[in-house]
């Protein structure tokens, strides 16, 4: 306790000099934001009819999956006993948000996400099931559940059965991360937080971040495969992406002038931490950095006539700083909420640890995860094969 | 129709699939969830049975105080008469059953009024509070306030 007394401004109340959610906090809502986006920029090809986006369709949903699976583990690691997880399930409680999630979860993972993305791969499934040999064959036979039937009439059927799972899959993605702004905004205690333009803002930034890690994705493996990107595919995420990006800045403002013209009694504190402990992290990174900056660029491909590699870099560098400032967004929400007193006359310091439990390491494995899930998806079903 | 039926037959195995899941989900379910649970509430209705069943360690002031008059004398007018025996002693009802079998304990004469009584911001400013290390020069603080009685 003594060490940690010098992080602490005036006055504290015992149980809020250690922040109890750590940077395990953070990225959670940071990835099942991108879940939530990468699926909503998929469902643009197949509800919308935005046929330019095609080329990111299937990327989208792996990338959605495979951020997906990783999602819980942020938790798991911060509360420990993940065996006691299984309970949410066995004895469900009707009351609790967080409690009916885990059914979410589960809903989204299996029906909306696993169930589609077996019916747009069961075309190549069954393909390969019939090229491959040996084990790889009898890997695709089981995936395509012992089906070897892909005639004109059965795809159709599929195509239809997707087209309906994104369909509802759309507010069940909104539900998913909405939930998280959710959680958030209901903690009525906690003035940062208590807000019921939390679940739209996180919604939004969701949106934003899962659209931006699309768009790097798939120029990043079009690099890989040494073909050149679609760049009609590329305006148009990027066109896409400053849209979602103007509604969410235009939300975060909204909410933000509504603080400063409410004043309530939380106001005095919450701006001086704005102005000194979050500085950097709200301010120069989240506010300038990864938002103004990237939107810029992004209205400066609209505007101005480039050509194909300039935009190209702009894109990279716009979608990367988004990433960052989305980041940024969760940290100062979950962090900065807890780095003032209740009583509203101190403050006190977040120390994050490296190699321990819910330090940094753990932090960058659980964010590297997904790629490392996403590169194995993509080796069992090629997104691209089609082409 | 019988072509129509081929072209649902994978679609029919990831039905059966599906429900074969639910259906392992729920015989989990039946035989890892008690089958008293939720009759009161969110927990297993037997463990209050449980609970009521775990043997009795506290005694209660009153079983002390029959035995021990001098200690109730000595704590008259102190405030800390609120402070019942077993809060300091620790659960005595295996001394109170059988006084010679068992003895309670003796706590540390300089640790146990820390807890309360070492200086913390959080506290009303008229409790007495002291800084260890200023006060007491490192010896038990009963060496000066009687144990039963501490006030000046």
């Amino acid at each position: 306790m003594e060490p940690l007394l010098h992080g602490v401004q005036g006055f504290i109340y015992p149980n809020e000099i250690e922040l109890q959610w750590s940077i395990l906090i953070v990225l959670y809502p940071f990835i099942t934001g991108l879940v939530a986006g990468a699926f909503i920029l998929a469902s643009l090809e197949r509800v919308f009819n935005v046929r330019a986006v095609k080329p990111t369709y299937r990327l989208a949903l792996l990338t959605a999956l495979a951020f997906l699976l990783i999602a819980p583990l942020p938790l798991q690691l911060h509360l420990g006993h993940p065996e006691r997880s299984l309970e949410m399930f066995l004895t469900p409680h009707t009351t609790s948000a967080m409690a009916m999630f885990g059914f979410m979860y589960l809903w989204y993972l299996l029906i909306v996400l696993v169930l589609e993305i077996w019916l747009d791969f069961r075309r190549d499934i069954v393909m390969m099931a019939r090229e491959k040999t040996g084990a790889a064959r009898l890997f695709y036979r089981v995936l395509a559940l012992g089906s070897d039937n892909i005639s004109a009439e059965s795809l159709k059927l599929d195509d239809k059965l997707g087209r309906f799972l994104t369909f509802i899959g759309i507010p069940s993605a909104f539900l998913l991360h909405g939930y998280v702004g959710f959680i958030f905004g209901s903690i009525k205690a906690n003035p940062w937080w208590s807000t019921p333009l939390m679940p739209i803002v996180f919604l939004f930034s969701a949106m934003v971040s899962g659209i931006a890690l699309v768009m790097l994705m798939y120029m990043l493996t079009s690099w890989f495969r040494n073909r050149p990107p679609d760049m009609d595919c590329l305006d148009t995420i990027g066109r896409y992406l400053l849209y979602a990006f103007i509604i969410d800045f235009g939300l975060e403002m909204v909410d933000l002038l509504h603080r400063i013209y409410e004043s309530d009694e939380s106001f005095r504190t919450l701006d001086f931490m704005v102005r000194t402990h979050l500085y950097t992290s709200h301010i120069l990174i989240q506010i300038i950095l990864g938002t103004i900056l990237p939107i810029g660029l992004l209205a400066v491909v609209q505007l101005v006539q480039l050509q194909e590699s300039a935009r190209r870099t702009l894109y990279a560098i716009a979608g990367s700083l988004t990433l960052i400032g989305i980041f940024a967004m969760r940290w100062n929400v979950v962090i900065g909420g807890q780095l003032f007193s209740k009583s509203f006359l101190g403050y006190t310091t977040y120390k994050m640890g490296f190699a321990t439990r819910e330090g940094v390491l753990p932090a960058l494995v659980l964010m590297a995860l997904p790629f490392v899930i996403l590169w194995i998806l993509v080796k069992i079903l090629p997104p691209w094969r089609e082409e | 129709m019988r072509q129509s039926l081929k072209d649902r037959e994978h679609l029919l195995r990831m039905l059966a699939l599906l429900v074969a899941a639910i259906a392992v989900f729920l015989f989990v379910r039946s035989i890892a969830v008690p089958k008293d649970y939720g009759r009161f509430g969110p927990f297993r209705a037997s463990a209050l049975d449980d609970i009521a069943a775990m043997p009795v360690v506290f005694a209660g002031h009153s079983a002390c105080e029959e035995c021990h008059s001098d200690v109730v004398e000595a704590r008259q007018g102190s405030k800390h008469t609120q402070i019942h025996c077993e809060i300091c002693h620790g659960p005595a009802a295996a001394h109170a059953a059988d006084p010679t079998a068992s003895k309670p304990a003796r706590p540390d004469g300089r640790e146990l009024c820390l807890n309360c009584h070492v200086i913390n911001v959080a506290r009303p400013a008229d409790f007495p509070q002291i800084n260890p290390r200023e006060h007491g020069d490192e010896g038990p603080c009963t060496a000066c306030h009687p144990h039963h009685h501490p006030e000046p």
